[in-house]
């Protein structure tokens, strides 16, 4: 099909009001998870139909997107969600943090930190921190409303009578301006910090149906305690492509006897540092 | 039905809205930035508000007209390009009106569990500037200033929060956001 036979960015004009004024909203009350009614994408609900949904309604022609998952440029994922917008809303693309104005990712945040104008918007797969302790929607937006955050502390705190440490690895809590207790998206830990960011960063669920927001700047603090304070871990290795010690490293098997190599999750971070090492 | 209430709205909606969103949101994202918009021109008021009209509401937003805007060239013409219905203060997602006639009035604030049913309105300034008001908190780097219609009222709405409403300022071609958690020293 040619692009003019969709309208704009695939959904009708009613559907992304909707969703911009829900945008507006969790702008307005960062951290709080603002409903919407989620509309069925030409893409199964695992791809991110909530992030393209935010996306498709903040895209502008002169756009240039970068879609991650993971923090690869090339999976399959990533790869289809940049195509969709290439035929839906005539964007260009780019694999590069810096030359990019929107970037929709999949659990990651890039290591080159963003700058003012560009927008991250996150597939979120369940966007309610307070889910896996209370099933029932009523009781956790009874629980944020009254700032509940009581039991998440003590599971928190379980983990570390449990393990010595606090377990959560990704999607772990984080506070928003003191108030909303907001999940970052299953990120991993080392990205939280992260989160206060030049940015703006949008938070949609697909299937939850459910919008939130952090405006640039927003103090988002990681859930913690004074004598087991929070601590953005990676593997204490380097990249074995590129070198980067300060980089988020996957762990892969590289051989068929097991060897295995760390490198840096972010691919457009690590093949920029392996083109300025050949330079 | 008047020329007037057929010209005025946008040439190419779906294009034309989404660049005017992108404005209005980083606005929204960064209280005291002063953003561009063009496009609309609906009768009585400004450039700017007529397209955050055109960009934000239709059926599902009822909207509050203040008295001295609450014309038939302007009713029609709102709903021809967007089918809002037009309702009291207490009723509405969105108001639009000068500052003198908004404050005071009973418009929705949310609630605990759903802080975000509350209204946003659309302020008509004689004039928009990054003076006077000093404006802290998320999505201002350090400070911002910003030309507010009533620094008291606001300061009243930020105490609200997480409820609250919010704000959309509008002169000429230009406009600026307050979001309910703009702290305003
Ligand atoms: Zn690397």
């Amino acid at each position: 099909m040619k692009m003019s036979d969709y309208n704009f960015a695939y959904l009708d004009e009613q559907t992304k009001r909707m969703i911009r004024r829900a945008i507006l909203k969790g702008l307005a009350i960062p951290g709080y998870q603002v409903p919407f009614a989620s509309r069925e994408m030409p893409m199964p609900y695992g791809w991110g139909t909530g992030g393209v949904q935010v996306s498709a309604a903040v895209m502008v022609p002169e756009d240039t997107l970068k879609v991650i998952d993971q923090g690869a440029d090339d999976t399959t994922n990533a790869v289809s969600i940049r195509r969709f917008f290439e035929k839906t809303a005539g964007v260009a693309v780019t694999e590069h943090t810096d030359q990019a104005n929107v970037i929709q990712t999949r659990h990651r945040i890039p290591e080159q930190d963003l700058t003012e104008g560009q927008i991250l918007v996150y597939q979120v797969p369940i966007p309610e921190p307070l889910r896996f302790l209370e099933p029932s929607e009523v009781e956790t937006r009874k629980m944020h409303s009254l700032e509940e955050y009581g039991l998440m502390h003590v599971k928190l705190y379980e983990d570390i009578a449990q393990h010595g440490a606090i377990a959560t690895a990704y999607a772990y809590p984080v506070r928003v301006e003191g108030r909303y207790v907001m999940d970052p998206s299953p990120i991993p830990k080392f990205d939280n910090p992260k989160l206060t960011m030049a940015g703006i960063q949008l938070f949609g669920a697909g299937r939850e149906q459910r919008i939130y927001a952090l405006p640039p700047y927003t103090d988002v603090v990681s859930l913690d305690f004074e004598d087991f304070p929070f601590e953005a871990s990676k593997a204490d290795h380097a990249c074995g492509l590129c070198g980067a010690i300060d980089s988020y490293l996957d762990e892969l098997i590289v051989d068929d006897q097991g060897a295995r190599m760390f490198m840096c999750s972010d691919t457009d971070y690590c093949a920029g540092r392996q083109e300025e090492t050949a330079a | 039905m008047q020329v007037s209430v057929l010209e005025g709205g946008f040439a190419d909606a779906p294009v034309q809205s989404a660049r005017a969103f992108r404005e209005i949101m980083t606005a929204m994202a960064q209280p005291g930035r002063i953003n561009t918009v063009d496009g609309a021109h609906a009768p009585g008021i400004s450039v700017a508000s007529s397209v955050a009209l055109l960009t934000l509401c239709d059926p599902d937003t009822p909207l509050y007209l203040a008295p001295s805007l609450d014309t038939a060239d302007l009713r029609n013409w709102i709903a021809f390009h967007t089918a809002a219905p037009l309702v009291t203060p207490d009723k509405a997602s969105f108001a639009l009106g000068a500052w003198s006639e908004l404050l005071g009035q009973d418009f929705p604030i949310g609630i605990p569990e759903y802080p975000d049913r509350s209204a946003t309105l659309i302020v008509e300034m004689p004039a928009l500037s990054a003076t006077g008001a000093t404006l802290r908190g998320p999505g201002i780097k350090d400070m911002a200033r910003l030309s507010l219609p009533d620094a008291d009222a606001m300061r009243d709405n930020t105490r609200l929060f997480p409820l609250g409403m919010d704000f959309i300022l509008t002169c000429g071609s230009q406009l600026a956001a307050m979001p309910r958690t703009t702290r305003i020293d």
